[in-house]
């Protein structure tokens, strides 16, 4: 559906030019929901711009539902446009419209007659929640109802792509769910594909498919949501995936353990799988828990856990091998037998 | 109170005069201040109609007229205005200078309001689609829709100042009554009522701009 190809953009300025976006290829599929993550300045944003042509790539292609959009200017750009929605951050509504004028504003850019325009961005209003307020102001309204109406006037020309600009960023956790559900809702029921950019990895927990770590303007690592939780591979997405994954043990806590810690993650099949208590069976070791999560990302079941494991030097390490023979990916986080702990415990 | 009733008539035909020149130099501004001034606004950098040469051309002739003191201007235009009219006097010949000191004076309040709108809008607006026109129909001119009638009352009351000036040569008006009965022969009695007179229309013009300004602010 998305196809963009080597696209760069630079800016230039007295202080030498300044790297926005720098190489990027993606290929967002129909009908998926795709989540662009990275701090603030790694070019999310420039990307997401670029794929509307809100901001002119240097180089590269930007293809969208196989229409190539830098081939395109003035009338024929819009009319593309008008098959690509857009929603931000800041809302960005006309506060002298009202709601309901607001969504038939995009209708009105479509050449939309009057009549359907008003009936249509009722019908929109309703399928976002809000057809009790088609008749008030954006300033009456919070913040999620105001992103409602963005995404209702997004929605308006029925269009293939829509582009989230950080569109939950400015709002509080509970309104971030409901709209996440909305646009999860309009995804499945639209088949609607869906950019996303955030810095919050939750969001790209809760609702995309695939999603791209972005930084310094370069895509660092790219793949399946449970993937990148699962088997982060650079140091960045292992960071953002600790903002939703990390738990923290007390230095007491690991100090005061009997015998080596060990982290676990149990990805894919194997957390389902009865690993732990098939180990304490077959080796003659204690467990101590010390922490255990199950994440779940795209309905599918994310295991963390931290065990004390304890017993003699020879059935620990025998233990981990096992362990490692069925994870992969075991973290020694305590040795509880070399010289350093065996002077402390004498 | 007998220097007043004599005073009368004269009184009334200045006050008119001096609404028919505000008048006039407010409808011209109007019709092609706030176009102007939308021109210079969407033309800048960043914006939807983005044009370095228009922006530049049309800021330096806005600067240019905006740079000479109105007294100055009104006496370089008595050709303009003598090959327009065939008359330099009378309050529609001071009009005319008046009607050029305005054009570019509410441009530029124009383009300020027009600024203080959020660009976020119009980007929104660009990614529905819309054409240029639409957007400064459909948006740009709602949004700032009370800062132009705010920018017409501060217009107003700047061209009621500027039309004394005018009164002084030749143009009539209640400017005109002050300096010929105040000032020529110290007849305070005028002067005192001309200054009231003038007080009160500003209050007046002041009040109904306040008025309109905030009835079409509709913000919820």
């Amino acid at each position: 559906m998305i196809s963009i190809q080597q696209l760069s953009k630079v800016y230039p300025s007295k202080q030498g030019d300044v790297v926005g976006v720098d190489d990027v290829t993606l290929s967002i599929e129909k009908g998926e929901i795709f989540g662009i993550v990275g701090y603030s300045g790694a070019g999310k944003s420039t990307l997401l711009r670029c794929m509307n042509i809100l901001e002119r790539p240097t180089s590269g292609k930007v293809v969208i539902d196989g229409i190539d959009l830098l081939s395109l200017s003035g009338k024929k750009l819009r009319e593309a446009r008008q098959s690509i929605g857009m929603i931000f951050q800041g809302f960005h509504l006309a506060m002298s419209k009202t709601v309901v004028d607001n969504v038939a504003f995009a209708l009105k850019a479509s050449g939309v007659k009057k009549d359907e325009r008003r009936e249509r961005s009722l019908e929109l209003l309703e399928l976002v929640g809000l057809s009790d307020k088609a008749h008030q102001y954006p300033a009456q309204l919070s913040g999620g109802q105001k992103q409602r109406v963005s995404i209702a006037r997004a929605l308006a020309n029925d269009p293939k792509v829509l582009l989230c600009d950080e569109a939950t960023s400015a709002l509080d956790p509970n309104t971030t769910k409901s709209i996440l559900q909305l646009l999860k809702r309009i995804n499945e029921k639209l088949g609607l594909t869906i950019v996303l950019i955030t810095h919050e990895m939750e969001v790209v927990k809760d609702i995309c498919h695939r999603c791209a770590v972005m930084e310094e303007g370069r895509v660092v690592e790219q793949g399946r949501t449970y993937d990148m939780f699962a088997f982060p591979k650079e140091e960045l997405t292992k960071r953002f995936i600790q903002t939703v994954l990390d738990f923290h043990i007390p230095e007491a806590l690991l100090e005061q353990s009997s015998g080596s810690v060990v982290h676990l993650t149990f990805a894919g099949e194997v957390a389902g799988q009865s690993i732990v208590s098939d180990l304490l069976q077959s080796h003659p070791v204690k467990a101590n828990i010390l922490h255990g999560k199950v994440d779940y990302i795209q309905d599918k079941a994310l295991g963390t856990f931290v065990m004390d494991l304890s017993g003699t030097k020879e059935a620990v390490e025998e233990a981990i091998n096992s362990l490692r023979k069925t994870l992969n990916d075991v973290e020694v986080w305590r040795d509880g037998f070399t010289d350093h702990s065996l002077a402390r415990a004498k | 109170m007998d220097s007043l009733i004599t005073l009368l008539p004269e009184l009334n035909k200045s006050f008119l005069e001096t609404l028919i020149m505000v008048g006039i130099g407010l409808v011209v501004a109007l019709v092609l201040g706030l176009p102007l001034g939308l021109l210079l606004f969407v033309t800048d950098r960043g914006l939807f109609l983005e044009n370095k040469w228009i922006k530049g051309v049309v800021g330096v002739i806005v600067n240019l007229i905006r740079s000479v003191p109105f007294i100055i201007l009104l006496v370089f235009l008595f050709p303009f205005t003598n090959f327009l009219l065939g008359t330099t006097t009378g309050p529609v010949a001071a009009s005319v200078a008046l009607s050029v000191a305005a054009i570019p004076f509410y441009a530029r309040i124009v383009e300020s309001s027009a600024r203080d709108i959020d660009h976020g809008v119009i980007e929104a607006a660009i990614a529905c689609g819309a054409s240029p026109w639409l957007i400064i129909k459909d948006i740009l001119f709602p949004e700032i829709k009370s800062g132009l009638i705010s920018g017409l009352t501060i217009t107003a009351i700047s061209l009621i100042g500027y039309s004394a000036m005018a009164g002084a040569i030749g143009g009539g008006g209640i400017g005109d009554l002050a300096i010929r009965y105040g000032y020529y022969r110290y007849d305070n009695f005028v002067m005192f009522t001309t200054v009231i007179i003038l007080i009160v229309l500003v209050q007046a013009v002041q009040y109904i701009g306040d008025f309109f300004a905030k009835t079409v602010k509709k913000h919820g």
